[in-house]
């Protein structure tokens, strides 16, 4: 008879693995892929060779000669994180740009606090926000949509809808009057704007997102507290101030609000355990972001209001704890 | 909307190959080792010994306390020794070898077939006999059933509900004691609701067994109080505190037991038993045992008199398989892995699972990446992933206050964690460790 494994129960396993869920998150970005490459062309398709590649050169380099263990690349986490640093770029940012937002993101954003399940703030999100503050003019000249398909670093480049609004309303024109200047709902919701190469489109992240709640790699809780935070804090504001403050459908469709909601607020390590955490952590970001954008200097508020949340994870994670069972109690005894 | 337990659970592969097969009763061993220690609570203690004649049914070990239990003779014979043999649990532990000779019963058990509604015996009768037959939880736990049917003082019972659900994937003895025996186990509902004082019973069914919900609501029906729940299917569906929760919709508070939210909760294996020890004056010595796995010829559901050696089970399935990597007692999330097939069937087996080499194994171990898909899935509300860690870091206050005595070991944490991480090793570690500095710090 062959030898006998005698391991502690459970004995069978549902199959899940950490590279199904990093996999199932970069297919589930495959429809926004597609429409960058539609707007933006060989620059999105540049942006985003370089960034994942540099990502996982940079684990692979960083595990073998600086950590001397062994390599983690295949779980798909590193690819992943380079291809979301690629959608919060511009798609004529230089190589060289991307190279180091790629070592920030990888060096310091993740494998500094120990890699994979340890860094308190999302990786991808590290490295955008050292490159918006180190290269502030690279990281701020937008593509056109459609006529920069055929060119990268030499793309025609414009303002975004978001920061047409800031700057207009700023010089004290009305939200009417700048909402012609931009395009309709409609194509807002497409992704036909400027704006990062896979930030535009709405439609395609929104489709990722239901990919992914049909195959549990994420919950409804983060996504859906961000957008709705987002939706009723300019609500409210719109209501009281027409003239002053853009409406909700503006704020959600512009900028990174929905790749932020769906892709970076849900990243596993850097976001709450509880499902009561998440939402509050989703408020937050969705407070913060508002406040920034209206309030701020800047026309983008949702990296940095992201980042400042996963700052206080740890906190939500020791005070908000998950339904106990038995806390309400029915009982014939009591 | 099918009803559930409200928190977590997990679907693992119902795999049930023994599905529809009959109950079939396997030919009496030539010798039985009958451990004294078959039910949570005290050993029993042997009052018999080497060279005594016993007979089916006979009495050859006594309970030793209030939460222990009666054990009777499987098989008439003369009894060869008393002796530590190795058992399910792994370890050698004391156990009545007897030599079988024929198949003489005890006079007073009832052998036919008949069906007897007639109930005569009052509810301290009852729970009395329930008693002395040995009778135990039959769903696997072995708990002393006259312990559960006797309600403390200040606590009362409104509602009785059986477990029919059957959770666990392959096993399939209950399913089909549900459609062989469903008068039977009618009946024993009855006896335990007058034993219970009650006049309501819930038999809470998974409906992935479409053809038991409706086999016993047609039985239901011509009785009083008994009524059918079609469940949705979701593992630890069988676990009291769900099954309770699913049925009634109350939860048990932490650290008490289901007599706290007016309920009681009985196998139907174990209801069965109890129509047996009180219609029929039978003891609790033999059970149904489901032998299944992948690469089994004849995946079956045997009546096996307890103490029969596991192999004989195995060699009527159509024998080992060649690639078995691993043996089970019980179902694949909470059942015990076994060291040899020469150990006896037990109160509590109700499978062996045999697991091909390919799935015997764990996958490799990744750092966790806190997807928090432990917490989602853990019917209890807790927090796997920080229960594990402070039991690892050895941190035991904390794992108090983070309620690691309220988890079942259901496993469904480690079921599903993508990064193969032992979630339940750690919080059994925990679990024990807290459990001894509670007790110490009671005395």
């Amino acid at each position: 008879m062959n030898m006998l494994t005698v391991s502690p129960s459970p004995h069978v396993h549902s199959g899940d693995s950490v590279k199904k869920n990093m996999y199932g998150v970069i297919i589930a970005l495959l429809p926004a892929f597609a429409a960058s490459l539609y707007y933006f062309g060989i620059g999105a398709v540049i942006v985003s060779l370089t960034a994942v590649l540099s990502c996982v050169f940079f684990e692979w380099a960083i595990q073998k000669f600086l950590l001397k263990k062994e390599t983690s690349i295949m779980d798909g986490s590193a690819a992943l994180t380079g291809l979301l640093l690629a959608f919060n770029m511009p798609s004529n940012l230089p190589i060289w740009i991307i190279i180091i937002g790629s070592l920030v993101a990888i060096g310091i954003g993740k494998m500094s606090f120990g890699g994979l399940g340890n860094n308190p703030f999302n990786p991808a999100l590290v490295g955008r926000v050292f490159l918006l503050i180190s290269f502030p003019v690279q990281m701020t000249l937008w593509p056109k949509p459609i006529v920069s398909q055929m060119h990268y670093l030499d793309a025609e480049t414009g303002a975004t809808p978001l920061s047409v609004m800031k700057e207009g309303l700023a010089n004290g024109e009305t939200v009417s009057a700048l909402m012609d200047k931009i395009p309709s709902i409609n194509e807002l919701f497409f992704g036909a704007m400027g704006g990062s190469a896979g930030e535009v489109a709405a439609a395609a992240l929104l489709v990722g997102l239901i990919f992914m709640l049909l195959k549990k790699i994420i919950t409804w809780h983060i996504p859906v507290a961000v957008l709705g935070t987002i939706a009723v804090f300019t609500g409210i504001l719109n209501l009281v101030s027409p003239e002053l403050y853009a409406g909700p459908l503006f704020h959600l469709l512009t900028g990174g609000v929905m790749l932020g909601a769906i892709f970076m607020a849900t990243d596993y390590v850097s976001s709450p355990m509880a499902n009561k955490g998440m939402i509050i952590f989703g408020i937050g970001i969705g407070i913060i972001t508002v406040v920034i954008r209206v309030f701020g200097a800047y026309p983008e508020g949702v990296s940095f209001a992201i980042l400042i949340m996963n700052g206080f994870v740890p906190l939500i994670d020791k005070y908000v704890k998950p339904k106990r069972f038995g806390e309400v109690v029915k009982t014939a005894n009591a | 909307m099918l009803k559930t337990f409200s928190l977590g659970g997990v679907h693992p592969a119902e795999n049930k190959f023994s599905a529809g097969k009959k109950i079939e009763a396997l030919p009496i061993p030539e010798q039985v080792s009958v451990p004294i220690a078959q039910h949570i609570g005290a050993p029993s203690e042997p009052v018999v010994s080497k060279g005594d004649e016993v007979k089916v049914g006979q009495l050859i070990a006594k309970s030793s306390g209030f939460v222990s239990a009666n054990i009777h003779s499987p098989v008439s014979g003369k009894v060869f020794k008393i002796d530590d043999i190795l058992d399910t649990s792994g370890y050698k532990r004391k156990a009545i070898i007897i030599k079988t000779d024929g198949d003489v019963w005890d006079e007073n058990i009832d052998r036919s077939d008949d069906l007897v509604t007639d109930i005569t015996a009052s509810s301290e009768e009852i729970v009395k006999k329930v008693g002395e037959a040995g009778i135990v939880g039959l769903g696997g736990a072995t708990f002393p059933a006259h312990v559960k049917l006797s309600v403390p003082p200040g606590k009362t019972c409104d509602v009785l509900i059986l477990n029919g659900v059957e959770c666990e994937p392959y096993l399939t003895a209950d399913h089909q004691l549900m459609m062989e025996k469903g008068d039977e186990i009618m009946v024993g509902t009855q006896l335990l609701m007058i034993a219970l004082k009650v006049e309501k019973a819930i038999i809470g069914i998974e409906n992935n067994k479409p053809d038991a919900i409706k086999h016993m609501t047609d039985l239901a029906s011509k009785y009083q109080g008994i009524t059918i729940q079609p469940l949705k299917v979701q593992y630890p569906q069988g676990g009291e505190k769900q099954l309770i929760d699913a049925c009634i919709s109350r939860q048990i508070p932490s650290g008490k037991l289901p007599i706290e939210v007016g309920a009681v909760v009985q196998n139907v294996g174990t209801t069965l038993a109890v129509y047996e020890a009180i219609q029929k004056n039978k003891p609790l010595f033999e059970r149904v045992v489901t032998v299944t796995g992948k690469s089994v010829s004849n995946p079956s559901n045997f009546l096996a008199r307890v103490g029969t050696p596991l192999n004989q089970l195995i060699d009527a399935a159509g024998g080992l398989p060649e690639d078995t990597g691993k043996i089970i007692g019980g179902g694949p999330m909470m059942g015990k892995a076994l060291t040899s097939t020469e150990v006896p069937i037990t109160k509590g087996s109700s499978g062996i699972l045999i697991m091909p080499e390919e799935i015997a194994k764990r996958g490799k171990l990744e750092p966790c990446i806190r997807c928090s898909k432990c917490v989602s899935v853990c019917p209890m509300g807790l927090s796997p992933y920080l229960l594990s860690t402070v039991s690892d870091k050895a941190i035991w206050d904390r794992a108090e206050e983070e309620k690691i005595m309220d988890c079942i070991e259901c496993g469904s944490c480690s079921f599903t964690c993508p990064a193969n991480r032992p979630l339940l090793d750690y919080i059994r570690l925990g679990k024990g460790k807290v459990g001894q500095i509670m007790r110490s710090r009671n005395k």
